[in-house]
């Protein structure tokens, strides 16, 4: 029944990308930037798709301190490792951009940087949980984590916004907003991102119990 | 209430006492604090201009590389003897232990701070002390955000395989903000501007910072003592 459902949200997703896919190349090139402009419908739902998961996770973190149910901690580190994935699709599809529409790979620019120590806070989070071995040990201390780095993130943003309004801006969109068709794929293709991202969590949810079934049946071994 | 303080200030006693007789983080945290001092000699033209630019860099980078040596040693001090398990399993909250470790480490790193300060000072050729209260609140504040978070990931780490190098690498990334207003406001401090209402809004950022992590710090740490 899960893989069902699993199978038919991946599926969607697929049939969205590749509606979205056909429209995107259709449209004209923008009209200041040409066609790199259009790598704005995955750079922007990457983001929030990515932002989504690291609400989820703060979530699912506080509920495994309250229940202690395992499924909450491994739906953490599943939306986790997909989030900084989506994130780091983010980063890359930002800098391509920039490589284009500034001429360099990066910028000091504020939504830059803050996107960039948000990827490096979600990467303490994996690495941590990659040095503790007792499992209930490493769920808490990733939980308690993922905490302090859920609060750290508008911190961040806004830290780096108030450091960079004190510099010179970069050029940005510079205003200037979406004909309605192009915001209706925009919507879509948000959607199927954000459905890709449900079924990596799905799939990466059960690795999750795999992995622990293995490890009870192993320490059963053990005792045996 | 008054219990509470007391248990806090019995383990902040225990802690600078058990560091002063041995002097062994100190010592370290502040050669470290000399030698990095020394290297950002050879990285730029110390000439006193450029020098009052990065100072605010300059001064935190060295400050959060030694507090973490400081940091690093917290929890770590006491696995020998299982001293961890009987100070968790003593009548005490675990947040008056936290609390306890917290402004030990607290003194220890100001106490470095102080003493980088004026060394900084005298070898760069720089008269830091023209806004000399308002840089000692920055320093306090900033110092308290560190501690606080690093405490709390000291004893997250104090367990685990590669202890010394998971601190600075889950303290630093959540730390940016705080090192960030510390670092803007302290080089306009050094350079003997007072702060003003242009950058009024780093220091409510890190009095932001230092409630919100010393509150959720005190609120999670018994779960991470008894988690652990």
């Amino acid at each position: 029944m899960r893989d069902k459902i699993l199978y038919i949200i991946g599926a969607v997703a697929l049939i969205l990308l590749a509606r979205d896919m056909y429209l995107i190349t259709g449209f004209p090139a923008e009209a200041n930037q040409g066609a790199i402009f259009k790598i704005i419908f995955f750079h922007v739902p990457m983001a929030i798709t990515a932002l989504t998961c690291a609400m989820v996770a703060f979530v699912a973190s506080i509920l495994f301190l309250i229940t202690k149910n395992f499924q909450y901690d491994a739906l953490a580190v599943a939306v986790t490792e997909v989030g900084l994935a989506f994130l780091a699709g983010n980063l890359i599809t930002g800098s391509i951009w920039g490589r284009v529409a500034w001429g360099i790979w990066w910028a000091w620019d504020a939504r830059l940087t803050s996107a960039l120590v948000c990827w490096l806070l979600y990467a303490g989070y994996l690495m941590l949980r990659n040095a503790i071995e007792e499992p209930t040990q490493r769920a808490t201390f990733a939980a308690v984590f993922s905490i302090f780095a859920f609060i750290d993130v508008p911190i961040v943003i806004f830290s780096i916004k108030w450091w960079r309004t004190q510099h010179p801006q970069p050029v940005f969109w510079g205003g200037g907003s979406f004909p309605p068709d192009w915001s209706a794929v925009f919507g879509w293709q948000m959607l199927a991102i954000l459905l890709v991202g449900v079924v990596f969590t799905a799939v990466r949810l059960r690795q999750e119990q795999f992995q622990r079934e293995i490890d009870s049946l192993r320490r059963m071994a053990h005792a045996l | 209430m008054m219990a509470f303080v007391r248990q806090v200030l019995v383990i902040m006693a225990k802690d600078l006492r058990a560091e002063l007789r041995t002097k062994e983080a100190i010592n370290a945290s502040l050669s470290f604090a000399l030698v990095v001092l020394l290297l950002f000699s050879f990285a730029f033209d110390p000439s006193e201009e450029t020098t009052r630019e990065i100072s605010g860099g300059l001064l935190w980078i060295v400050f959060a590389f030694a507090g973490t040596l400081l940091l690093n040693r917290s929890f770590a001090r006491e696995l020998n003897n299982d001293c961890l398990d009987a100070l968790i399993s003593a009548p005490i909250s675990g947040a008056a232990l936290f609390l306890g470790k917290a402004l030990a480490n607290y003194v220890l790193v100001l106490a470095v701070e102080l003493i980088a300060l004026p060394l900084f000072g005298v070898f760069y050729n720089v008269r830091w002390t023209s806004q000399f209260w308002q840089l000692m609140m920055v320093i306090a504040l900033a110092t308290w955000g560190m501690t606080v978070t690093g405490t709390m990931f000291s004893a997250l780490t104090v367990n685990i395989r590669l202890r010394e190098v998971m601190l600075p690498i889950l303290n630093f990334p959540i730390l940016i903000p705080a090192l960030l207003g510390a670092m803007q406001l302290t080089s306009a401090l050094v350079a003997g501007k007072p702060i003003a209402a242009d950058n009024d809004a780093w220091l409510k950022m890190l009095i932001g910072f230092d409630v919100m992590y010393t509150a959720v710090s005190v609120f999670l740490v018994e779960t991470v003592l008894v988690g652990g």
